[in-house]
Protein backbone atom coordinates (compact mmCIF):
# COMPACT_ATOMS: atom_id res chain seq x y z
CA UNK A 1 0.00 0.00 0.00
CA UNK A 2 1.16 3.42 -0.72
CA UNK A 3 0.10 6.70 0.25
CA UNK A 4 0.96 9.50 -1.07
CA UNK A 5 0.19 13.55 1.06
CA UNK A 6 0.11 16.42 0.23
CA UNK A 7 3.00 16.13 -1.85
CA UNK A 8 5.29 18.96 -3.34
CA UNK A 9 8.13 19.31 -5.10
CA UNK A 10 9.76 22.58 -6.24
CA UNK A 11 12.88 22.76 -8.43
CA UNK A 12 15.02 26.05 -6.88
CA UNK A 13 12.49 28.86 -7.03
CA UNK A 14 10.45 27.99 -9.61
CA UNK A 15 6.61 27.35 -9.75
CA UNK A 16 6.37 24.19 -8.11
CA UNK A 17 6.10 20.67 -10.48
CA UNK A 18 4.02 18.96 -7.96
CA UNK A 19 1.46 20.83 -5.82
CA UNK A 20 0.12 19.09 -2.94
CA UNK A 21 -0.69 15.62 -4.65
CA UNK A 22 -2.61 12.97 -2.79
CA UNK A 23 -2.41 9.57 -4.06
CA UNK A 24 -3.18 5.92 -2.67
CA UNK A 25 -2.60 3.09 -4.39
CA UNK A 26 -3.52 -0.66 -2.44
CA UNK A 27 -3.16 -4.52 -3.21
CA UNK A 28 -2.15 -5.26 -6.29
CA UNK A 29 -3.53 -2.43 -8.73
CA UNK A 30 -1.91 -1.70 -11.68
CA UNK A 31 -2.31 2.13 -12.34
CA UNK A 32 -1.09 4.01 -15.44
CA UNK A 33 -0.51 8.20 -14.50
CA UNK A 34 -0.91 10.08 -18.04
CA UNK A 35 -0.48 13.51 -18.44
CA UNK A 36 0.99 15.40 -20.81
CA UNK A 37 4.82 16.56 -20.69
CA UNK A 38 5.87 18.36 -17.71
CA UNK A 39 2.72 17.75 -15.90
CA UNK A 40 5.19 16.01 -13.25
CA UNK A 41 4.49 12.43 -14.01
CA UNK A 42 8.49 11.53 -13.63
CA UNK A 43 8.80 13.69 -10.85
CA UNK A 44 6.25 12.12 -8.75
CA UNK A 45 7.88 8.41 -9.47
CA UNK A 46 11.29 9.49 -8.69
CA UNK A 47 9.88 11.10 -5.89
CA UNK A 48 9.04 8.03 -4.34
CA UNK A 49 12.20 6.20 -4.65
CA UNK A 50 13.86 9.23 -4.05
CA UNK A 51 15.75 9.76 -7.17
CA UNK A 52 14.40 13.55 -6.82
CA UNK A 53 14.11 15.02 -3.44
CA UNK A 54 10.78 15.61 -2.38
CA UNK A 55 10.28 19.37 -1.30
CA UNK A 56 7.52 18.45 1.61
CA UNK A 57 4.72 15.83 1.94
CA UNK A 58 4.69 12.54 3.15
CA UNK A 59 5.20 9.09 1.04
CA UNK A 60 4.84 6.26 3.09
CA UNK A 61 4.91 2.81 1.37
CA UNK A 62 3.16 -0.32 3.59
CA UNK A 63 3.16 2.09 6.87
CA UNK A 64 7.68 3.49 6.57
CA UNK A 65 7.39 7.02 5.86
CA UNK A 66 10.29 7.15 2.58
CA UNK A 67 10.83 11.43 2.95
CA UNK A 68 13.97 11.82 4.78
CA UNK A 69 15.16 8.92 5.10
CA UNK A 70 18.65 9.01 5.07
CA UNK A 71 22.50 6.98 4.24
CA UNK A 72 21.57 3.16 4.60
CA UNK A 73 18.08 3.79 6.02
CA UNK A 74 17.23 5.37 2.50
CA UNK A 75 18.61 2.68 0.62
CA UNK A 76 17.05 -0.40 2.55
CA UNK A 77 13.86 1.05 1.10
CA UNK A 78 15.28 1.61 -2.06
CA UNK A 79 15.29 -2.31 -2.31
CA UNK A 80 12.25 -2.67 -2.07
CA UNK A 81 11.05 -0.52 -4.84
CA UNK A 82 11.74 -1.73 -8.52
CA UNK A 83 11.63 0.75 -10.99
CA UNK A 84 11.70 0.13 -15.07
CA UNK A 85 13.02 3.04 -17.12
CA UNK A 86 12.14 4.60 -20.85
CA UNK A 87 15.81 4.41 -21.59
CA UNK A 88 16.19 0.73 -19.88
CA UNK A 89 18.98 2.23 -18.31
CA UNK A 90 20.69 -1.17 -18.51
CA UNK A 91 24.45 -1.70 -18.15
CA UNK A 92 25.27 -1.78 -21.59
CA UNK A 93 28.70 -3.22 -21.32
CA UNK A 94 27.79 -5.79 -18.70
CA UNK A 95 26.07 -9.26 -19.37
CA UNK A 96 22.29 -9.63 -19.41
CA UNK A 97 23.15 -11.93 -15.63
CA UNK A 98 25.53 -9.40 -14.91
CA UNK A 99 22.64 -7.04 -15.47
CA UNK A 100 19.89 -8.77 -13.90
CA UNK A 101 21.68 -9.76 -10.52
CA UNK A 102 22.46 -5.95 -10.12
CA UNK A 103 18.73 -5.95 -8.76
CA UNK A 104 20.13 -7.56 -5.87
CA UNK A 105 22.80 -4.90 -5.04
CA UNK A 106 21.14 -3.50 -2.24
CA UNK A 107 21.24 -7.00 -0.43
CA UNK A 108 24.81 -8.60 -1.28
CA UNK A 109 28.20 -7.58 0.24
CA UNK A 110 31.03 -5.06 -1.60
CA UNK A 111 33.24 -8.49 -2.40
CA UNK A 112 30.29 -10.05 -3.48
CA UNK A 113 29.23 -7.64 -6.11
CA UNK A 114 32.43 -6.79 -7.22
CA UNK A 115 33.32 -11.05 -8.30
CA UNK A 116 30.03 -11.42 -8.87
CA UNK A 117 29.40 -14.16 -6.37
CA UNK A 118 26.01 -13.79 -5.80
CA UNK A 119 24.38 -16.20 -3.46
CA UNK A 120 23.05 -19.16 -5.13
CA UNK A 121 19.32 -17.82 -4.47
CA UNK A 122 19.95 -15.07 -6.40
CA UNK A 123 21.08 -16.93 -9.17
CA UNK A 124 18.17 -19.43 -9.42
CA UNK A 125 15.44 -16.79 -8.66
CA UNK A 126 17.46 -14.85 -11.70
CA UNK A 127 17.17 -17.75 -13.98
CA UNK A 128 13.65 -17.91 -13.02
CA UNK A 129 12.47 -15.22 -13.58
CA UNK A 130 14.19 -14.60 -17.27
CA UNK A 131 12.68 -18.35 -18.48
CA UNK A 132 9.54 -16.20 -17.20
CA UNK A 133 9.74 -13.73 -19.64
CA UNK A 134 11.59 -15.65 -22.28
CA UNK A 135 15.15 -14.18 -21.82
CA UNK A 136 17.00 -17.19 -20.00
CA UNK A 137 18.79 -18.00 -23.69
CA UNK A 138 20.67 -13.92 -23.49
CA UNK A 139 22.63 -14.67 -19.84
CA UNK A 140 26.08 -14.71 -21.10
CA UNK A 141 25.18 -12.24 -24.17
CA UNK A 142 25.99 -8.70 -23.61
CA UNK A 143 23.16 -6.32 -22.70
CA UNK A 144 23.78 -4.11 -25.46
CA UNK A 145 23.30 -6.44 -28.07
CA UNK A 146 19.81 -6.97 -27.23
CA UNK A 147 16.47 -5.54 -29.09
CA UNK A 148 14.80 -2.84 -27.39
CA UNK A 149 11.53 -5.19 -26.20
CA UNK A 150 14.35 -7.78 -24.81
CA UNK A 151 16.72 -4.70 -23.07
CA UNK A 152 13.28 -3.41 -21.36
CA UNK A 153 12.53 -7.44 -20.16
CA UNK A 154 16.20 -7.18 -19.13
CA UNK A 155 14.93 -4.81 -17.12
CA UNK A 156 11.76 -5.38 -15.60
CA UNK A 157 13.65 -8.76 -14.30
CA UNK A 158 16.34 -6.42 -12.72
CA UNK A 159 13.58 -4.25 -10.84
CA UNK A 160 12.15 -7.92 -9.72
CA UNK A 161 15.02 -9.53 -8.64
CA UNK A 162 14.80 -6.91 -5.97
CA UNK A 163 11.72 -8.59 -4.66
CA UNK A 164 9.77 -4.93 -4.79
CA UNK A 165 7.11 -3.94 -2.52
CA UNK A 166 5.65 -1.73 -5.58
CA UNK A 167 6.99 -1.42 -9.21
CA UNK A 168 7.43 2.20 -10.54
CA UNK A 169 7.53 2.18 -14.34
CA UNK A 170 8.76 5.61 -15.87
CA UNK A 171 7.31 5.40 -19.09
CA UNK A 172 8.51 1.91 -20.16
CA UNK A 173 7.42 1.62 -23.08
CA UNK A 174 8.08 4.89 -25.48
CA UNK A 175 11.16 3.81 -26.44
CA UNK A 176 9.47 0.51 -28.18
CA UNK A 177 7.71 -0.05 -31.35
CA UNK A 178 3.22 -0.28 -31.10
CA UNK A 179 3.70 -4.10 -31.09
CA UNK A 180 6.45 -4.56 -28.71
CA UNK A 181 5.33 -1.93 -26.04
CA UNK A 182 2.37 -3.64 -26.19
CA UNK A 183 4.02 -6.99 -25.41
CA UNK A 184 5.68 -5.24 -22.36
CA UNK A 185 2.45 -3.52 -20.98
CA UNK A 186 0.83 -6.97 -21.06
CA UNK A 187 3.91 -8.45 -19.46
CA UNK A 188 3.51 -6.23 -16.63
CA UNK A 189 -0.13 -6.33 -16.33
CA UNK A 190 0.61 -10.61 -16.11
CA UNK A 191 3.22 -10.28 -13.52
CA UNK A 192 1.45 -7.38 -11.54
CA UNK A 193 -1.40 -9.90 -10.97
CA UNK A 194 0.93 -13.18 -10.20
CA UNK A 195 3.16 -11.25 -7.91
CA UNK A 196 0.43 -9.86 -6.36
CA UNK A 197 2.32 -6.28 -6.99
CA UNK A 198 1.00 -2.87 -7.23
CA UNK A 199 2.84 -1.05 -10.21
CA UNK A 200 2.93 2.43 -11.33
CA UNK A 201 3.32 3.54 -15.24
CA UNK A 202 3.78 6.74 -16.72
CA UNK A 203 2.02 6.48 -19.82
CA UNK A 204 1.49 8.47 -22.82
CA UNK A 205 -0.08 6.30 -24.66
CA UNK A 206 -3.76 6.83 -23.33
CA UNK A 207 -5.49 3.71 -25.07
CA UNK A 208 -2.54 1.42 -23.68
CA UNK A 209 -3.57 3.11 -20.39
CA UNK A 210 -7.06 2.12 -21.02
CA UNK A 211 -6.44 -1.54 -21.86
CA UNK A 212 -3.72 -2.37 -19.50
CA UNK A 213 -4.27 -0.92 -16.37
CA UNK A 214 -7.08 -1.10 -13.34
CA UNK A 215 -6.90 2.42 -12.98
CA UNK A 216 -6.05 6.27 -14.92
CA UNK A 217 -4.48 9.00 -12.54
CA UNK A 218 -4.62 11.79 -14.69
CA UNK A 219 -2.27 14.55 -13.78
CA UNK A 220 -2.03 18.52 -14.85
CA UNK A 221 -0.15 21.34 -13.49
CA UNK A 222 1.70 19.06 -10.43
CA UNK A 223 -1.98 18.34 -9.39
CA UNK A 224 -4.26 14.99 -10.14
CA UNK A 225 -7.74 16.20 -11.79
CA UNK A 226 -8.72 12.92 -12.80
CA UNK A 227 -8.19 9.14 -10.81
CA UNK A 228 -11.05 6.45 -12.29
CA UNK A 229 -11.55 3.12 -13.81
CA UNK A 230 -10.50 3.53 -17.99
CA UNK A 231 -14.61 3.02 -18.32
CA UNK A 232 -14.78 6.39 -16.80
CA UNK A 233 -12.04 8.09 -18.92
CA UNK A 234 -13.90 9.49 -21.33
CA UNK A 235 -13.48 12.37 -24.16
CA UNK A 236 -14.06 14.88 -21.14
CA UNK A 237 -11.60 13.83 -18.95
CA UNK A 238 -8.87 13.31 -21.86
CA UNK A 239 -9.70 16.76 -22.90
CA UNK A 240 -9.11 17.95 -19.45
CA UNK A 241 -5.68 16.50 -19.20
CA UNK A 242 -4.56 17.22 -22.62
CA UNK A 243 -6.71 19.84 -24.14
CA UNK A 244 -5.39 23.85 -24.66
CA UNK A 245 -1.85 22.45 -24.40
CA UNK A 246 -0.42 23.45 -28.19
CA UNK A 247 2.97 22.83 -29.09
CA UNK A 248 4.47 26.10 -29.60
CA UNK A 249 6.42 25.48 -32.34
CA UNK A 250 3.04 24.43 -34.24
CA UNK A 251 2.05 28.06 -33.23
CA UNK A 252 5.23 29.37 -34.45
CA UNK A 253 5.03 26.95 -37.44
CA UNK A 254 1.68 28.70 -38.54
CA UNK A 255 2.17 32.45 -37.74
CA UNK A 256 4.88 32.22 -40.47
CA UNK A 257 3.00 30.56 -43.05
CA UNK A 258 0.69 33.36 -42.21
CA UNK A 259 3.33 36.01 -42.33
CA UNK A 260 4.28 34.48 -45.99
CA UNK A 261 0.93 34.75 -47.01
CA UNK A 262 0.46 38.14 -46.51
CA UNK A 263 3.77 39.13 -48.20
CA UNK A 264 2.35 37.76 -51.25
CA UNK B 1 2.41 28.21 -51.43
CA UNK B 2 5.55 26.70 -51.94
CA UNK B 3 5.79 27.96 -55.38
CA UNK B 4 5.14 31.88 -54.70
CA UNK B 5 7.80 31.60 -51.54
CA UNK B 6 10.22 30.81 -54.17
CA UNK B 7 9.71 33.73 -55.72
CA UNK B 8 9.66 36.12 -53.52
CA UNK B 9 13.17 34.56 -52.79
CA UNK B 10 14.32 35.25 -56.58
CA UNK B 11 13.34 38.34 -56.77
CA UNK B 12 15.26 40.07 -53.68
CA UNK B 13 18.47 38.49 -54.61
CA UNK B 14 19.41 38.79 -50.96
CA UNK B 15 23.20 37.80 -50.13
CA UNK B 16 24.81 35.89 -47.45
CA UNK B 17 27.81 36.05 -45.96
CA UNK B 18 29.38 33.48 -43.05
CA UNK B 19 29.67 35.84 -39.65
CA UNK B 20 33.17 37.19 -38.43
CA UNK B 21 34.14 34.69 -36.28
CA UNK B 22 34.63 37.84 -33.82
CA UNK B 23 31.91 40.21 -33.94
CA UNK B 24 33.66 43.53 -33.10
CA UNK B 25 35.14 44.90 -35.54
CA UNK B 26 37.74 47.01 -33.73
CA UNK B 27 38.79 44.28 -31.36
CA UNK B 28 38.96 41.81 -34.84
CA UNK B 29 41.30 44.28 -36.64
CA UNK B 30 42.78 45.01 -33.43
CA UNK B 31 44.10 41.98 -32.47
CA UNK B 32 45.06 41.29 -36.31
CA UNK B 33 47.34 44.53 -35.39
CA UNK B 34 48.63 43.53 -32.34
CA UNK B 35 49.69 40.11 -33.63
CA UNK B 36 51.83 41.69 -36.87
CA UNK B 37 53.63 44.49 -34.82
CA UNK B 38 54.58 41.57 -32.53
CA UNK B 39 55.96 39.04 -34.98
CA UNK B 40 58.03 42.00 -36.35
CA UNK B 41 59.44 43.46 -32.97
CA UNK B 42 60.30 39.46 -32.21
CA UNK B 43 61.43 39.04 -35.02
CA UNK B 44 63.60 42.29 -34.96
CA UNK B 45 65.30 42.12 -31.76
CA UNK B 46 66.32 38.37 -31.68
CA UNK B 47 69.75 37.50 -32.21
CA UNK B 48 69.83 35.84 -35.39
CA UNK B 49 73.57 34.94 -35.78
CA UNK B 50 73.55 34.06 -39.32
CA UNK B 51 77.50 33.46 -39.79
CA UNK B 52 77.13 31.20 -36.74
CA UNK B 53 73.93 29.38 -37.95
CA UNK B 54 76.75 28.74 -40.97
CA UNK B 55 79.32 27.57 -39.15
CA UNK B 56 77.35 25.57 -36.85
CA UNK B 57 75.81 23.33 -40.63
CA UNK B 58 79.08 21.61 -41.38
CA UNK B 59 79.86 20.78 -38.11
CA UNK B 60 75.99 19.13 -37.52
CA UNK B 61 76.68 17.51 -41.02
CA UNK B 62 79.86 15.98 -39.63
CA UNK B 63 78.15 14.37 -36.33
CA UNK B 64 75.42 13.10 -38.57
CA UNK B 65 78.23 11.75 -40.79
CA UNK B 66 79.71 10.15 -37.96
CA UNK B 67 76.83 8.08 -37.25
CA UNK B 68 76.40 6.44 -39.95
CA UNK B 69 76.53 3.78 -40.22
CA UNK B 70 75.10 2.86 -36.88
CA UNK B 71 76.99 0.55 -34.59
CA UNK B 72 75.23 -2.21 -32.65
CA UNK B 73 78.57 -3.32 -31.43
CA UNK B 74 77.99 -2.74 -27.98
CA UNK B 75 74.52 -4.62 -27.48
CA UNK B 76 75.18 -5.45 -24.20
CA UNK B 77 74.90 -2.23 -22.92
CA UNK B 78 71.80 -1.48 -25.18
CA UNK B 79 69.97 -4.16 -23.75
CA UNK B 80 71.02 -3.47 -20.64
CA UNK B 81 69.43 0.46 -21.29
CA UNK B 82 66.65 -0.83 -23.01
CA UNK B 83 65.80 -3.54 -20.15
CA UNK B 84 66.12 -0.40 -17.50
CA UNK B 85 63.89 1.74 -19.51
CA UNK B 86 61.11 -1.06 -19.92
CA UNK B 87 61.41 -1.42 -16.40
CA UNK B 88 60.62 1.84 -15.46
CA UNK B 89 57.84 2.79 -18.08
CA UNK B 90 56.07 -0.73 -17.32
CA UNK B 91 55.90 -0.20 -13.57
CA UNK B 92 55.36 3.11 -13.87
CA UNK B 93 52.63 2.74 -16.09
CA UNK B 94 50.49 0.14 -13.90
CA UNK B 95 51.48 2.32 -10.65
CA UNK B 96 50.33 5.23 -12.05
CA UNK B 97 46.99 3.73 -13.71
CA UNK B 98 46.20 2.18 -10.86
CA UNK B 99 46.27 5.25 -8.61
CA UNK B 100 44.91 7.15 -11.40
CA UNK B 101 41.45 5.67 -10.84
CA UNK B 102 40.89 6.71 -7.05
CA UNK B 103 42.11 10.54 -8.35
CA UNK B 104 39.74 10.39 -11.50
CA UNK B 105 36.59 9.79 -9.53
CA UNK B 106 37.32 12.73 -6.88
CA UNK B 107 38.11 15.02 -9.69
CA UNK B 108 34.33 14.03 -11.22
CA UNK B 109 32.27 16.70 -10.52
CA UNK B 110 28.86 14.45 -10.88
CA UNK B 111 30.20 11.61 -8.47
CA UNK B 112 32.21 13.28 -6.11
CA UNK B 113 31.02 16.23 -3.17
CA UNK B 114 32.43 19.66 -4.25
CA UNK B 115 35.05 19.43 -1.47
CA UNK B 116 36.52 16.27 -2.95
CA UNK B 117 36.61 17.40 -6.41
CA UNK B 118 38.58 20.18 -5.55
CA UNK B 119 41.16 18.21 -3.85
CA UNK B 120 40.99 15.79 -7.08
CA UNK B 121 41.67 18.85 -9.28
CA UNK B 122 44.51 19.87 -6.94
CA UNK B 123 46.34 16.52 -7.30
CA UNK B 124 45.77 16.35 -11.20
CA UNK B 125 46.71 19.91 -11.74
CA UNK B 126 50.01 19.74 -9.72
CA UNK B 127 51.29 16.27 -11.41
CA UNK B 128 50.24 18.10 -14.75
CA UNK B 129 52.32 21.63 -14.11
CA UNK B 130 55.94 20.39 -14.40
CA UNK B 131 57.46 18.71 -17.42
CA UNK B 132 58.57 14.96 -16.76
CA UNK B 133 62.41 16.32 -17.28
CA UNK B 134 61.79 18.91 -14.40
CA UNK B 135 60.17 16.50 -12.24
CA UNK B 136 62.94 13.50 -12.67
CA UNK B 137 65.72 16.19 -11.87
CA UNK B 138 63.40 17.15 -8.30
CA UNK B 139 63.37 13.07 -7.84
CA UNK B 140 66.94 12.94 -9.07
CA UNK B 141 67.96 14.78 -5.75
CA UNK B 142 65.62 13.37 -3.67
CA UNK B 143 66.04 9.51 -4.11
CA UNK B 144 69.50 9.90 -6.20
CA UNK B 145 70.41 8.63 -9.78
CA UNK B 146 68.77 5.65 -10.80
CA UNK B 147 65.56 4.02 -12.13
CA UNK B 148 63.81 4.49 -8.87
CA UNK B 149 63.46 8.27 -9.59
CA UNK B 150 62.70 7.99 -12.85
CA UNK B 151 59.29 5.21 -11.54
CA UNK B 152 58.29 7.92 -9.56
CA UNK B 153 58.71 10.80 -11.87
CA UNK B 154 56.74 8.35 -14.67
CA UNK B 155 54.11 7.54 -12.08
CA UNK B 156 53.32 11.23 -11.05
CA UNK B 157 53.09 11.97 -15.45
CA UNK B 158 50.99 8.80 -15.65
CA UNK B 159 48.22 10.24 -12.62
CA UNK B 160 48.30 13.95 -14.24
CA UNK B 161 47.46 12.73 -17.62
CA UNK B 162 45.37 9.57 -17.19
CA UNK B 163 43.31 10.82 -14.29
CA UNK B 164 42.57 13.76 -16.38
CA UNK B 165 41.29 12.07 -19.14
CA UNK B 166 39.63 9.54 -16.67
CA UNK B 167 37.26 12.40 -14.86
CA UNK B 168 36.55 13.83 -17.70
CA UNK B 169 35.23 11.20 -19.20
CA UNK B 170 33.12 9.63 -15.74
CA UNK B 171 31.87 13.36 -16.22
CA UNK B 172 30.61 12.50 -19.53
CA UNK B 173 28.60 9.06 -18.64
CA UNK B 174 25.27 7.81 -19.25
CA UNK B 175 23.13 8.95 -16.07
CA UNK B 176 20.52 6.34 -16.26
CA UNK B 177 22.41 3.62 -15.59
CA UNK B 178 24.12 5.31 -12.21
CA UNK B 179 20.76 6.19 -11.38
CA UNK B 180 19.26 2.38 -11.87
CA UNK B 181 21.81 1.22 -9.60
CA UNK B 182 20.72 4.17 -7.08
CA UNK B 183 17.19 2.68 -7.75
CA UNK B 184 18.03 -0.60 -6.84
CA UNK B 185 19.39 0.09 -3.42
CA UNK B 186 23.34 0.30 -4.37
CA UNK B 187 25.02 2.39 -2.14
CA UNK B 188 28.21 4.67 -3.43
CA UNK B 189 30.72 2.20 -4.21
CA UNK B 190 28.89 -0.59 -5.55
CA UNK B 191 26.83 2.32 -6.99
CA UNK B 192 30.31 3.15 -9.25
CA UNK B 193 31.49 -0.42 -9.74
CA UNK B 194 27.87 -1.34 -11.35
CA UNK B 195 27.29 2.18 -12.65
CA UNK B 196 30.57 3.88 -13.62
CA UNK B 197 33.38 1.73 -14.52
CA UNK B 198 31.95 -0.40 -16.82
CA UNK B 199 30.73 2.50 -19.11
CA UNK B 200 34.71 3.83 -18.80
CA UNK B 201 36.27 0.59 -19.02
CA UNK B 202 37.30 0.76 -22.80
CA UNK B 203 38.59 4.69 -22.60
CA UNK B 204 40.33 3.19 -19.48
CA UNK B 205 42.65 0.78 -21.57
CA UNK B 206 42.80 2.51 -24.55
CA UNK B 207 44.17 5.20 -22.00
CA UNK B 208 46.75 2.74 -19.83
CA UNK B 209 47.82 1.55 -23.69
CA UNK B 210 48.50 5.10 -24.79
CA UNK B 211 50.50 5.87 -21.22
CA UNK B 212 52.39 3.13 -21.79
CA UNK B 213 53.45 4.68 -25.24
CA UNK B 214 54.33 7.86 -23.87
CA UNK B 215 55.98 6.39 -20.41
CA UNK B 216 58.62 4.08 -23.14
CA UNK B 217 58.90 7.85 -24.75
CA UNK B 218 59.41 9.69 -21.80
CA UNK B 219 61.61 7.18 -19.45
CA UNK B 220 64.24 7.58 -22.53
CA UNK B 221 64.40 11.15 -22.19
CA UNK B 222 63.93 11.15 -17.93
CA UNK B 223 67.19 8.54 -18.26
CA UNK B 224 69.26 11.77 -19.36
CA UNK B 225 68.88 13.73 -16.12
CA UNK B 226 70.17 10.11 -14.58
CA UNK B 227 66.62 9.16 -13.94
CA UNK B 228 67.73 5.51 -15.09
CA UNK B 229 66.91 3.98 -18.92
CA UNK B 230 68.23 4.11 -22.32
CA UNK B 231 68.28 7.95 -21.77
CA UNK B 232 71.46 7.64 -19.49
CA UNK B 233 73.13 5.56 -21.93
CA UNK B 234 72.67 7.86 -24.57
CA UNK B 235 73.94 10.37 -23.18
CA UNK B 236 76.91 9.42 -22.38
CA UNK B 237 77.25 8.23 -25.96
CA UNK B 238 76.63 11.73 -27.17
CA UNK B 239 79.37 12.59 -24.36
CA UNK B 240 82.15 10.42 -25.93
CA UNK B 241 81.50 11.50 -29.52
CA UNK B 242 80.35 7.98 -29.66
CA UNK B 243 77.72 9.11 -32.76
CA UNK B 244 77.38 5.84 -33.99
CA UNK B 245 76.38 4.11 -31.00
CA UNK B 246 74.23 7.28 -30.43
CA UNK B 247 72.60 6.58 -33.65
CA UNK B 248 72.14 2.89 -32.86
CA UNK B 249 70.17 4.00 -30.02
CA UNK B 250 67.82 6.02 -31.44
CA UNK B 251 66.99 4.09 -33.72
CA UNK B 252 66.27 1.24 -31.59
CA UNK B 253 63.75 3.61 -29.61
CA UNK B 254 62.20 4.97 -33.02
CA UNK B 255 61.73 0.97 -33.46
CA UNK B 256 60.04 0.43 -29.96
CA UNK B 257 57.64 2.77 -30.46
CA UNK B 258 56.13 2.10 -33.82
CA UNK B 259 56.06 -1.44 -32.46
CA UNK B 260 53.65 -0.20 -29.19
CA UNK B 261 51.72 2.17 -30.99
CA UNK B 262 50.78 -0.91 -33.35
CA UNK B 263 50.47 -2.77 -30.53
CA UNK B 264 48.22 -0.27 -28.73
CA UNK B 265 46.08 0.50 -31.67
CA UNK B 266 45.10 -2.57 -31.95
CA UNK B 267 44.61 -3.76 -28.75
CA UNK B 268 42.39 -0.34 -28.60
CA UNK B 269 40.38 -1.29 -31.30
CA UNK B 270 39.57 -4.96 -30.42
CA UNK B 271 37.92 -2.91 -26.67
CA UNK B 272 34.57 -1.59 -26.99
Amino acid sequence: MLEITNLVKRYGHNEPVLKGLDLEVDGSSVVSIVGASGAGKSTLLRCINRLVEPTSGSIKLNGHQLVNLRGSELRHSRRRIGMVFQGFNLIDRLTVMENVLSGRLGYVSLFQALTRRFPQSDIDRAFHLMERVGIAHYANNRADQLSGGERQRVAVVRALMQEPEILLADEPTASLDPKTSQQIMSLLQTLASEMSLPVLINIHNVTQARMYTDRIVGMRHGQMIFDGSPKDFNQDALDAIYGGIESPDEDAAEAGAQTQEATV
Amino acid sequence: MTTSRTATDMTSGRVWKKPPFIANPWLRYGLIAVTLTYLYWAFSTLPFDWARISEGLPRAAKIFGGAFPPSFERAGLLWTGFKESFQIAFLATLLGVFLSIPIAVMAAKNVAPKPVYLLGRAIIIISRSFHPVIVAILFVAAVGFGPMAGILTLTLYSIGFVAKLLAEEIEEIDWGQVEAMRSVGAGYLKMLIYGVFPQIMPRQIGLSMYQLDSNLRASAVVGIVGAGGIGGTLMNAFGRYDYDFAFAILLMIIGIILVSEGISGWVRKKVW
